[in-house]
């Protein structure tokens, strides 16, 4: 088990101010509060969602870990739990939710159906996984993932956060690296703005 | 005692069908294959005989509209199910039209009402114009897709074989994505020709068109009246649906749901499928009541099997599936109350509840939500050492208590009250007209339950009272639902005390079940409605033809005319109470 | 309404201050050994459960019930070298009855004389298509593919599992569904004494 003690240095505190004082490196504190107060955006798809709930409700309690802030708005959440099967009609809508919000941003998909296309990957409507579009950090498997399954996740996307660096992150960076995903539109079919050179000279991607 | 066979269970009574074959001889012929049932019906006298059959024989409730393609016969049947509120066995009947790319029938809109989701379902999917509907609009897809999905030559992009078994799994499966086989990388394909910087069609001009034209008049000053569009991502526990709304301020003149964010070809899958094969997919229909989908769909193979499962399987049966009635009201309420603006609090402890009862299901049947627990003749195994005494201890000493606290919370508040007497009303005659089924039926005053009106299993072993309120607004739809879970206890504990020991299946468990060729339509009782699963074998390991009636899909062609001239905030409220599951609606 | 308004409010407000109490008054007779404790747990998910209801994961997991099906595994048994003895004969009873086709077996042939053996070459689950429903074990004629207990499965990378990542062994099934792997050992144990007594 990981301390989250603040105080991570090996400089000696001296006992007068050891209630009040801690060293740290700016790494480490500015992680400790990003991981321990994720804000997810309540955007359940699916079957998936019902779970999410149930995480959400008194038995399996997310408030633990600083997560019971669903927002709905994108402006104000930093993790995308995409929790049931993507469908095409769906699609654009959720590469403009993931554009919206701010940086730093997190995906985690949820079940089988976000991470691979699930049972229904067959489907003509179905894009299979949510990867195909959006960046995912951590897949969780499970049709459904039981709630100890999805706070596990969650665990994993703490950790995540926990090992960033500043000087390494891709937000921070200069330039632009962080542009955003071209929105997809409906046609005959799902056409993905990044992919239309392909559809027209017919080579495979 | 002789099992019953599969044709008797649809069959109207003698009167009926004796003023049909004389009074309608030069329109009908009654349906001759084998396996099959009912009366298949000239094209050119089809409003004449749904007026008929409405006005004189009394059937005013038609249950389900759906489409087949015959590709081998060369036709598209369209197959209509019609039942009376009085109760008793339904009437079928069909329309059959030599096949083309699309073809014309007229639409039953002027009868019934509410067939006006399913027959936009039947355009979207099987190319079927019905002459006469006011809105004829892709459903389930959106406007623009290539193509009509099921029809039987239509391949999606994914496509290996036309049933599975796949032969590309064993012996020589090497393991490969099937990404990698298409050259997009993912489940896309394209018309020939096609040009994608083209961008020219606008998919929503024919919805915003269809919200323009509404027939109240205006008077008194011209105001500016704007689109809203509520969804699909909002914080309602509901799921992906989007509803558009034209508003006066804060008026609502006009609302157009938009549903198909969710549609995952559960139908298509069907019919590639085998039949044991289905039944998990049924799970993940209305995913809040998984026993009760698979119990429509049990039922429904098992009348074409023509098996009866032993005692012990139906007492367990019927218990699962009261559970499952419970756990899902439980949700309704908790959600409808997250509607009204009391965030999270009931739902708390209704869900509290709910996972008491999710824990029997877990010991039971090995998941908490998707059970697949039925078989063909039975249920798959036996209740583990001290459920028994868990389902007891629940069902006569928790839940009640519970329930009464619960009620003793909610239903003198006075903030429900005023938000919810008077809102929202649908009234007797509208809701047989939109074909609603379930609370929402019940609560407008109408006693149509179909444990009592056409029982199935062992239900009518059982007592019980069907709660029914009169008045038909969003309170009374929540104190419906809180009858109802007393009634479920009470079924519960009496199942439980007569509950014999012995087998829970009735034959062997195969994995290739051998169905007879026919039709059936298998229908239960479910949380939200009259599920109903319909059924066409050919002999064959897998199904021709597998149609879900859904009932919120159904419920919601209500939706639009009760929400007209209410504000906007009740608009949410009043989708609450329909209670409906995206699962199920979009499938 | 003839009394006062706002009655309902205050009743309302009455059941959520009953809860708050109760749960300190739990914690009181308890003893402090209400959380963290294996009978605390099970109190919390009875008949009797009261006051606050939630069970902390990770430090307190609730214990999953023996039917519990998540994803699946291949069974081995231990040989006296230590080699594992997969049960699978790769017959494809299990890819034929998986409801999306997630199983892929290649069944290994005999180099020398080209004919097949039973014992899967290649055994692959695409975890992120299976939907946990247990079929497969079910109709699985030699005991080879159960049902794991195990959920905490979250990681970085799509979830495709081979034949080293499935396989278990036999006494990690008994600790999981001993009451399973009991009735099943003494069906085959039947079985083996009627063949025995058979042939003599």
């Amino acid at each position: 088990m990981e301390t989250n003690e603040p105080n991570t240095s090996d400089i000696q505190i001296p006992p007068e101010m050891q209630g009040q004082v801690a060293l740290t490196s700016l790494d480490k504190i500015y992680n400790w509060g990003r991981s321990a107060s994720v804000w997810p955006m309540m955007f359940g798809l699916a079957c998936c969602a019902i779970e999410m709930i149930c995480a959400a409700a008194s038995r399996y309690d997310i408030a633990r870990f600083g997560m019971e802030v669903m927002r709905p708005s994108p402006r104000q959440s930093d993790l995308m739990i995409v929790s049931g099967t993507v469908t095409k009609k769906m699609m654009p809508i959720i590469v403009r939710l993931y554009n919206q919000m701010p940086e730093p941003k997190y995906v985690l998909a949820m079940g089988a159906c976000a991470s691979g296309g699930g049972p229904f990957k067959e489907g003509y409507n179905v894009v299979s996984g949510v990867d195909k579009f959006v960046p995912v950090d951590v897949y969780i498997p499970g049709c459904p993932p039981t709630p100890q399954a999805l706070l596990n996740g969650l665990m994993k996307i703490q950790e995540k956060i926990r090992g960033e660096s500043i000087k390494g992150s891709r937000w921070y960076q200069k330039g632009a690296d962080m542009a955003e995903i071209p929105v997809p539109w409906l046609g005959p079919d799902l056409i993905d703005p990044r992919k239309v050179p392909n559809i027209k000279s017919g080579e495979k991607v | 005692m002789t099992t019953p066979s599969p044709l008797a269970a649809i069959q109207p009574s003698h009167s009926d069908i004796s003023i049909l074959a004389t009074r309608f001889s030069n329109m009908l012929n009654p349906d001759n294959r084998s396996g099959y049932s009912g009366w298949i019906v000239d094209k050119t006298q089809l409003l004449a005989f749904a007026t008929a059959l409405h006005e004189e024989l009394g059937y005013d409730y038609l249950s389900s509209v759906t489409a087949v393609d015959y590709l081998p016969q060369a036709q598209i049947e369209v197959v209509y199910h019609a039942y009376k509120t009085t109760g008793g066995p339904g009437i079928v009947f069909k329309v059959q039209v030599p096949r083309a790319f699309e073809v014309e029938i007229p639409s039953l809109v002027s009868v019934y009402p509410g067939v006006e989701l399913q027959e936009r379902e039947a355009w979207d999917l099987f190319g079927v114009i019905f002459t006469g509907h006011p809105d004829l609009r892709r459903i389930l897809m959106w406007e623009g897709f290539a193509g009509h999905p099921m029809r039987k030559d239509w391949h999606e992009p994914y496509f290996e074989e036309d049933t599975k078994p796949l032969k590309s799994r064993w012996p020589e499966g090497h393991p490969v994505m099937a990404e990698s086989k298409n050259i997009y990388g993912d489940n896309i394909a394209y018309p020939v020709g096609f040009d994608p910087e083209n961008k020219t069609f606008d998919p929503e001009k024919a919805l915003y068109d269809a919200l323009r034209k509404y027939s109240k008049d205006e008077i008194g000053l011209g105001t500016d009246r704007i689109i809203v569009n509520m969804g699909p991502q909002h914080p309602s526990t509901h799921g992906v649906f989007r509803i558009a709304v034209l508003l006066d301020g804060e008026k609502v003149i006009n609302l157009k749901p938009v549903m198909g964010y969710l549609h995952r070809n559960h139908e298509k899958i069907g019919e590639r499928n085998t039949f044991i094969m289905n039944m998990p997919y049924t799970d993940r229909l209305d995913y809040l009541s998984s026993m009760s989908n698979n119990f429509g769909y049990a039922l429904a193979v098992e009348k074409l099997m023509n098996v009866k499962p032993p005692e012990r399987a139906e007492y367990l049966r019927v218990i699962m599936a009261e559970m499952t009635r419970i756990s899902s009201h439980l949700m309704a309420i908790g959600a409808l109350l997250n509607d009204l603006g009391a965030y999270f609090t009931p739902m708390l402890y209704s869900l509290e509840e709910r996972e008491l009862i999710l824990d029997i299901f877990e010991a039971v049947a090995g998941s908490r939500m998707m059970c697949n627990y039925f078989r063909f003749g039975g249920v798959s195994r036996d209740l583990p050492e001290g459920t028994l005494q868990k389902i007891k201890d629940l069902s006569f000493e928790r839940l009640p208590r519970k329930m009464d606290e619960i009620e003793r919370f909610l239903s003198e508040n006075e903030i429900i009250r005023s938000r919810g007497i008077g809102q929202g009303v649908l009234s007797a005659e509208n809701a047989i007209r939109y074909s609603a089924a379930g609370p929402l039926l019940r609560a407008s005053g109408i006693p149509y339950d179909i444990r009592r009106a056409e029982p199935y299993s062992i239900y009518d072993r059982f007592e019980f009272d069907v709660a029914v309120r009169q008045n038909g607004d969003i309170y009374d739809r929540l104190m419906v639902r809180f009858e109802e879970i007393r009634q479920s206890i009470r079924i519960i504990q009496q199942a439980i005390k007569k509950m014999p020991d012995g087998p829970v299946m009735a034959m062997k468990p195969v994995y290739q079940v051998r169905v007879p060729p026919g039709e059936s339509y298998g229908r239960v009782e479910g949380p939200k409605g009259e599920l109903g699963f319909y059924i066409i074998s050919n002999g064959k390991p897998n199904p021709w033809r597998y149609h879900v009636r859904a009932p919120s899909f159904i419920n919601l062609t209500a939706f639009g005319p009760m929400c007209i001239g209410q504000k906007v905030a009740d608009v949410v409220a009043v989708l609450g109470s329909i209670d409906i599951v995206l699962g199920e609606v979009d499938r | 309404m003839n009394d006062m308004y706002g009655k309902g409010i205050l009743k309302g407000l009455g059941v959520s201050l009953k809860r708050f109490v109760e749960t300190y008054l739990d914690d009181l007779t308890w003893f402090g050994k209400r959380y963290r404790t294996d009978a605390g747990i099970a109190h919390r998910a009875s008949k009797n459960a009261r006051g606050i209801f939630t069970v902390q994961y990770p430090e307190e997991k609730i214990p999953v019930p023996e039917e519990f099906r998540f994803l699946p595994f291949l069974v081995y048994d231990e040989g006296p070298n230590g080699e594992k003895n997969l049960r699978c004969t790769s017959c494809g009873i299990c890819a034929k009855v998986c409801p999306p086709q997630c199983i892929w077996i290649v069944r290994s042939t005999d180099p020398a004389t080209g004919r097949p053996v039973p014992d899967p070459a290649e055994f692959m689950i695409d975890a992120d298509i299976c939907m946990n429903c247990g079929l497969c074990a079910e109709y699985c004629p030699f005991d080879a593919i159960k049902m794991d207990h195990d959920y905490e499965l979250a990681s970085g990378k799509r979830n495709v599992y081979n034949k080293e990542r499935l396989s278990k062994s036999a006494l990690y099934y008994e600790s999981i569904r001993p009451l399973n792997a009991g009735r099943e050992n003494a069906f085959r144990a039947a079985k083996v004494a009627a063949h025995a007594g058979f042939s003599e």
